[in-house]
């Protein structure tokens, strides 16, 4: 039978903050073990948290660039449970009033519009880092786990959307251009082999028309790709237990990689009574309508506002549209480039081709490139000119790309210009044409492919430097007459 | 409003959140004892707070930041040093795993 979906996605980024939520630390990735920790995040008895100013307007912004409503009030709330990981035995969260609510991300899919609503954006600390002894070649550690504290504190974004997601597909999509936001507002890196990204989900079958059925949740699943094959194989796993007349127990399950499937949680340390309350070390947040005035007018344009504009504004096919946009980086350097270089679907042929493929084999960012958008407009005018070769303009921009020297450097110093002086490509092809009697004789019983053959010794000869056309046009002459 | 009963099933599964192991006495005498606070606190339902919002403690300061600024942490010896037992500077404890 087929069955009505709903899928429900919560999702946490870690902020950029250089400190943590409530206390002085380092939020750095990658430092030692337990050496960015102090009393506050180690939860030693009688110390005081003071709330980052920054981690809570970078959720308000985000929250904001998501259509939320930013609440008048929030508060900060303990939610309590324990494991090794949470050294206070609580987590300061947020519970009955987060800081923004009731907003939506809207996105194309499959050719549509799609709208996902978004119940809740809140603001909670992280928990530490569990390293389980069987990852260690030890085996006096097997039954061991280590704590680092380094990441409690960090200032963690929940983004909650409502059960309205209706397929893997969309789950997918939705994270995808949900990710773009907070890299957009440079306040995550959303990197989710680092971690600074997390997901999980819930999902509830049930037949069309009536309401939605039990939900399980899901969590354990490390990619976007991960998320889409452990909803679809859930949703596998639910169908054929309602076909059979069975019911969804509420439980959590886990995904399990290798086996491409999802086992139920066996503890149930994680009854979910966590017993909220406000948290009494902390004051509450009075929202003023003039700071959300201040952040609206600080956010920048916005992915999707921002593809759909490269559409309009620049005759570009979707598709390049979408590519270029995907990063507020590589958007800003395609705008850049036109400035130097007003031809947007070359520029966007360039980036799309060349530039990528050579940031993905050096495995850098955007930032990192050494070609400033600048130069590489200049390339491009000297190859609309004639100047270069298409062929040519690829080995410099490589060039280019790799030490950062410019377009004209380049081609003066390892003599890159294209020959288009009619006199000594005259007498280039003189050359060839008595070193190869056999092809001319060729050409003159009519083998057209003759031809072909005269035109690559030329830029043999030349080293790929002559401009092929002209070639074309003066051998075409000269043995016209011969 | 009625009073709420506390029976030692419920003493049972606050003390499994607690992580609290309480021998049969215990739960007798903690049900008990929990009964008369809320009986005690219940006292307080008497009074009308129709008009007063819920607190969560008596400042009337709001919106009290500081500013995304980095501190010294703790030296690792130090924050090492109540530590049980410990290993390449983690804390070390018994394996948690689901
Ligand atoms: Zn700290």
């Amino acid at each position: 039978m087929n069955y009505e979906v709903s899928i429900g996605l919560e999702v946490h980024v870690e902020l950029l903050t250089k400190s943590k939520l409530f206390c002085g630390c380092s939020t750095r990735f990658g430092a030692s073990p337990n050496s960015q920790t102090c009393p506050v995040c180690l939860g030693l008895p009688g110390v005081l948290p003071v709330i980052n100013k920054k981690a809570v307007e970078y959720t308000l912004s985000t929250a904001l660039a998501l259509n939320c409503k930013a609440s008048n009030f929030s508060r900060f709330a303990r939610k309590n449970y324990y494991y090794p990981d949470l050294p206070k035995n609580y987590q300061i969260s947020q519970y009955e009033e987060p800081l923004a609510r009731q907003g939506y991300l809207e996105f194309e899919l499959e050719g549509k519009l799609r709208k996902v609503e978004i119940e809740r954006v809140h603001l909670e600390e992280d928990a530490g880092k569990l390293i389980h002894g069987e990852a260690t070649e030890n085996i006096e550690e097997k039954d061991m786990s280590f704590v680092d504290y380094n990441r409690t504190g960090i200032p963690l974004m929940e983004i909650v959307t409502f059960p309205v997601i209706s397929s893997p597909e969309e789950a997918y999509q939705y994270l995808v251009n949900l990710k773009k936001i907070p890299k957009y507002l440079k306040v995550s890196d959303c990197n989710m082999e680092e971690g600074s990204l997390r997901c999980d989900a819930n999902i509830s079958l049930a037949p069309k028309g009536e309401k939605r059925g039990t939900k399980a949740e899901l969590k354990n699943m490390n990619s976007f790709k991960e998320i889409r094959e452990g909803l679809t194989s859930e949703i596998k796993r639910q169908s054929h237990l309602l076909d059979k007349g069975k019911r969804i127990i509420q439980e959590t399950r886990l995904w399990d990689n290798k086996k491409k499937k999802t086992y139920p949680m066996r503890s149930k340390e994680w009854a979910h009574d966590y017993r909220y309350f406000p948290e009494p070390d902390l004051l509450p947040l009075e929202i003023e309508e003039k700071w959300i005035e201040e952040l609206k007018a600080k956010l920048p344009e916005l992915p999707q506002t921002r593809c759909q504009r490269f559409i309009r504004e620049y005759s570009l096919p979707p598709y390049d549209a979408g590519v270029l946009t995907d990063s507020k980086e590589l958007a800003d350097y395609f705008e850049e480039c036109l400035k130097s270089f007003p031809q947007p679907k070359q520029v966007s042929n360039w980036i799309m081709g060349e530039f990528l493929r050579l940031l993905k084999e050096e495995n850098i960012t955007v930032e990192e490139v050494k070609v400033s958008p600048t130069q590489l407009g200049k390339l491009l005018k000297y190859l609309k000119k004639g100047t270069i070769s298409g062929k040519l303009a690829k080995v410099i921009f490589e060039e280019m790309f790799k030490t950062g020297r410019k377009a004209k450097e380049i081609i003066k110093l390892q003599g890159l210009k294209q020959i288009t002086n009619e006199k000594s490509l005259r007498k280039v092809i003189d050359e060839v044409l008595e070193q190869t009697p056999q092809a001319v004789s060729d050409f003159k019983k009519g083998k057209g492919k003759a031809l072909g053959y005269l035109v690559g010794e030329v830029m043999k000869k030349t080293k790929g430097k002559a401009n092929p056309g002209l070639v074309n046009k003066l051998l075409k002459e000269k043995l016209s007459i011969l | 409003m009625k009073e709420k009963k506390i029976n030692k099933e419920e003493v049972r599964y606050i003390a499994h959140l607690a992580r609290l192991e309480l021998s049969k006495e215990e739960e007798e005498k903690f049900s008990r004892q929990l009964r008369e606070i809320l009986a005690y606190v219940d006292k307080l339902k008497e009074v009308d707070t129709r008009s007063v919002a819920p607190t969560s403690h008596v400042f009337t300061l709001k919106n009290i930041f500081r500013k995304d600024e980095r501190k010294d942490s703790l030296p690792v010896e130090e924050v090492l040093r109540n530590a049980p037992q410990q290993r390449r500077t983690q804390f070390q404890v018994p394996r948690v795993i689901e």
